[in-house]
């Protein structure tokens, strides 16, 4: 075995002499790698020194950045390489102690368990059941006050939206919107007059108003005079996930969610021809008053957007 | 008395003499804790030195400076809902409605000097937290360091997992911005997927209907305190049932299952883990310099009504994107009543599926195996085809489900049509991962019988005869990487490892 080698066999860092083998570095050329630690850290401290000017200065971001992080970096490999190659290169070797005990340490333990505690628990199993009980009843009893305090309970909430009949319907700014509003082919997201500012009209009551060219167009049966002038509209809540469908591809007619790409038939009730979506988007029945404006005649007769248990 | 005093005092100098002040302060800290002989033991505490060993350093790592930049933002960021005009140093915005959570997080972005490295740092770290998670579980997966007396630290590191991508998500809805807001509304839909309760749950967790003012405070305070809280703890201990058992070690010259062969804690593992910690901080800082991540000043404030297109989550959050993409629309409609499988099965039992059969490894190994000894020495992955070949066909499935969370981006790209992608995902994400299974399994049996497999290499000898005649004469191998002073472990009897084939003195001829 040569001398190289016979220091690689692993000893115990205890009882080494000072000049044992084991205690050189590794590096062969020890003054080198001292001169490249050297080097790392004096280029981490003009980097971090250099941060500290950015940030003085209030410098761009990316040199913030650039000088923390190089600062950091330059730093770690110095430390890195000093305990690699200059520290005591082993190898060195610990005795694992087997973590299991003696058989009567364990049995000691057991029968301090089991038998002191079973000689309290059997002559009092009265107390244990009624502490145990009462103590179950109380956790119970503390959850319900709890959870109940965290948020109103859904009654029917989710099964209607601010649309009503003769609801105006209204673009984001609150405006009307009239027959003549829309060239055939466009779109614009509406909400039932008043309710277009507000967290729920964003969320609950958004529907997509479509002009098609067919001016007696038709969605489905029994839906003939839903859509007056080719002026059809759906609800924007997406029935996978609830995300808005907001892309319209004209050319298909289809609604499209860009977050699970469900698409829906705009000439056919919004039924889903692709993807996640299980349902059709619910339509919203509209007319046109004296005035021009279009408003609707009633509101969703279904509720809108994701599916929940109770939903029939 | 005094005479005791003294007596003691010049006894302690004496104690003291050889190592000076340090020598001192030490014992005036025994004096009161007790600490040399743990102290001493704690410094002569051998680590055992492995590349792979450090991936578990990077996600501890990255976690402290999710620590150290979270405190910084917690210092600027105002948790709240409530609609503010923003006049900020961010022109685009100007005079927009935005919520105060939205406001103040530009304003980190623009106005806090240092507020915008901080908040990259912050989302990078995140990003490769749990990347480091995912490597490192797979590595103590593939080596089988997982088996016991290690089991509870592996159903630790599932948990650590598990609150990381929860936390990371918390974290990510934060800022209120377009793209975040969709993933709240989409948490929201999944909530309410669930059967008998889905609907209460959704109400009691956001405080009402979505959008609900109550959700920012309150996933501010879980992410902000109560699951780092619960992190810090699990990760604690982590660490002291890793220094209890003592860490595991690949096979080698001199190791056994009854020692540890490597470096002393101080100062040799000291110096090379505290530069590895500059390492990763540093990288993570240079990574937030030069490459922007969640720019939501670009994204806008959340609207229920506006969605962008690529709406696409943290990578971590991808497979459970994926899965709801791919999964079809089979909802359950009768009785009154609607089970939306189309979400409950990709977004809720899928991932409590995956997660659950990670928790239940162990076992089910044992189980099948019958092993029931200790174990600190490691596997390699060749030695256990059929383990490997598990691991990497689960994590084939779960990268075809992230690969599925772009399938619009993937169509626009390749210009192809979206339901032909769709529908290849549906395909590969089952196909891809039966077919790892057996190519995993044969590189495994192969590289067993291979001479050198998975081991370094060394070099040949090549000779000319006087004849002519060429020879090739392989060096011994390292001396490391012979197995001959492994003591000898009861074997079970799965392993599935060939007999060493006897060395020849030539070169073997492998047929290919």
């Amino acid at each position: 075995m040569s001398e190289k080698e016979e220091h690689r066999t692993p000893v115990s860092l205890n009882g080494l002499s000072e000049n044992d083998p084991h205690l050189l570095p590794a590096a062969k050329n020890p003054k080198t790698v001292e001169h490249v630690i050297a080097i790392n850290f004096v280029l981490g401290t003009i980097l971090t020194a250099g941060f500290g000017a950015c940030y003085w200065v209030n410098a761009k971001p990316w040199t913030l950045g650039a000088t923390l992080g190089g600062g950091l970096f330059f730093f770690g490999v110095g430390l890195v390489a000093w305990g690699k190659y200059l520290m005591p290169r082993g190898p060195f070797v610990e005795e694992r102690h087997v973590l299991a005990n003696s058989e009567a340490d364990r049995n000691a333990f057991a029968a301090a368990i089991v038998e002191r505690g079973g000689s309290v628990m059997k002559r009092r199993k009265m107390l244990g059941g009624l502490l145990a009980g009462g103590l179950g009843i109380f956790g119970v009893v503390a959850m319900f006050p709890t959870l109940r305090s965290l948020g109103p309970l859904p009654k029917g909430t989710l099964f209607h939206t601010d649309w009503r009949k003769d609801s105006y319907v209204v673009d984001q700014t609150g405006r009307r919107v009239s027959a003549g509003d829309l060239a055939v082919g466009s779109i614009v997201t509406v909400f039932p007059e008043g309710t277009q500012d507000s967290d729920r009209g964003q969320a609950v009551d958004q529907t997509v108003l479509i002009r098609v060219s067919n001016e007696k167009f038709t969605t489905m049966k029994g839906r003939e005079s839903w859509a007056p002038l080719g002026y059809v509209a759906y609800s924007k809540l997406c029935t996978h996930l609830g995300c808005p469908v907001g892309l319209y591809e004209q050319e298909l007619q289809l609604l499209v969610c860009p977050c699970h790409q469900s698409m829906f038939n705009v000439n056919n009730g919004a039924v889903p021809q692709f993807g996640p979506a299980p349902r059709p988007l619910p339509q919203l029945p509209l007319y046109i008053d004296g005035q021009g404006f279009l408003r609707a005649q009633a509101g969703y007769n279904q509720p809108v957007g994701p599916g929940f248990w109770e939903r029939a | 008395m005094s005479d005791v005093t003294a007596t003691n005092q010049r006894a302690k100098r004496k104690a003291a003499g050889p190592y000076g002040k340090v020598g001192k302060a030490l014992n005036e800290l025994d004096d009161r804790l007790g600490v040399a002989k743990g102290g001493r033991t704690f410094m002569d505490r051998i680590f055992p030195d492995h590349w792979s060993f450090m991936l578990g350093e990077i996600a501890l790592y990255s976690f402290l400076i999710l620590l150290i930049t979270g405190v910084f933002l917690t210092f600027y960021f105002i948790p709240s809902s409530a609609i503010v005009t923003y006049h900020g140093s961010y022109l685009p915005l100007d005079g927009q409605q935005v919520t105060q959570a939205f406001s103040s997080t530009v304003n980190i972005s623009f106005a806090v000097r240092g507020g915008l490295l901080m908040r990259q740092m912050h989302h990078w770290a995140c990003d490769i937290f749990v990347g480091a998670l995912v490597v490192h579980m797979a590595r103590v997966f593939f080596t089988g360091a997982f088996r016991k007396p290690r089991e509870l630290n592996w159903t630790i590191g599932v948990t650590l997992l598990t609150l990381a991508i929860v936390n990371g998500f918390l974290g990510y809805s934060l800022p209120d911005d377009l793209v975040s807001g969709t993933g709240i509304r989409i948490a929201y839909s999944i909530l309410l997927s669930i059967p008998f309760v889905g609907t209460y749950l959704a109400f009691f967790i956001f405080g009402g209907n979505f959008p609900g003012a109550s959700t920012i405070p309150r996933f501010y305070i879980l992410h902000c305190l109560i699951v780092p809280l619960i992190i810090i703890g699990l990760v604690g201990a982590h660490l002291f049932l890793l220094v209890r058992q003592k860490h595991t070690q690949f096979p080698g010259e001199g190791r056994t299952e009854k020692n540890v062969v490597g470096s002393p804690m101080f100062p040799v593992f000291m110096a090379k883990t505290t530069g590895f910690l500059f390492i990763v901080a540093g990288f993570t800082a240079l990574l937030s310099a030069f490459a922007q991540i969640n720019p939501i000043w670009q994204f806008g404030p959340y609207d229920a009504s506006r969605i962008s297109y690529a709406v696409q989550p943290d990578w971590y959050m991808g497979f459970l994107d994926g899965a709801l993409r791919i999964w079809p629309s089979w909802s359950f409609h009768s009785f009154g009543h609607t089970i939306p499988f189309e979400v409950l099965v990709p977004a809720l039992i899928l991932p409590g599926i995956i997660f659950g059969l990670a928790y239940a490894w162990p076992m089910l190994e044992r189980i099948y195996t019958k092993d029931n000894e200790i174990h600190h020495l490691l596997d390699r992955p060749s030695q256990r085809p059929k383990r490997t070949a598990v691991g990497v066909a689960a994590l084939a499935f779960v990268t075809m489900l992230f690969i599925a969370s772009s399938t619009d981006v993937i169509a626009n790209f390749f210009h192809i049509s979206l339901n032909s992608v769709l529908w290849a995902m549906r395909i590969l994400t089952i196909l891809v991962p039966l077919i790892a299974y057996p190519i995993a399994y044969k590189i495994c049996k192969e590289m067993q019988g291979v001479h050198g497999a998975g081991k370094r290499k060394t070099h040949n000898i090549v000779s000319r005869t006087a004849e002519g005649e060429y020879l090739a004469t392989p060096t011994p191998a390292y001396r490391d990487d012979l197995g001959h002073d492994l003591e000898a472990t009861p074997v079970p009897t799965y392993i599935e490892v060939e007999p060493d084939e006897p060395d020849e003195g030539g070169v073997r001829i492998v047929d290919r």
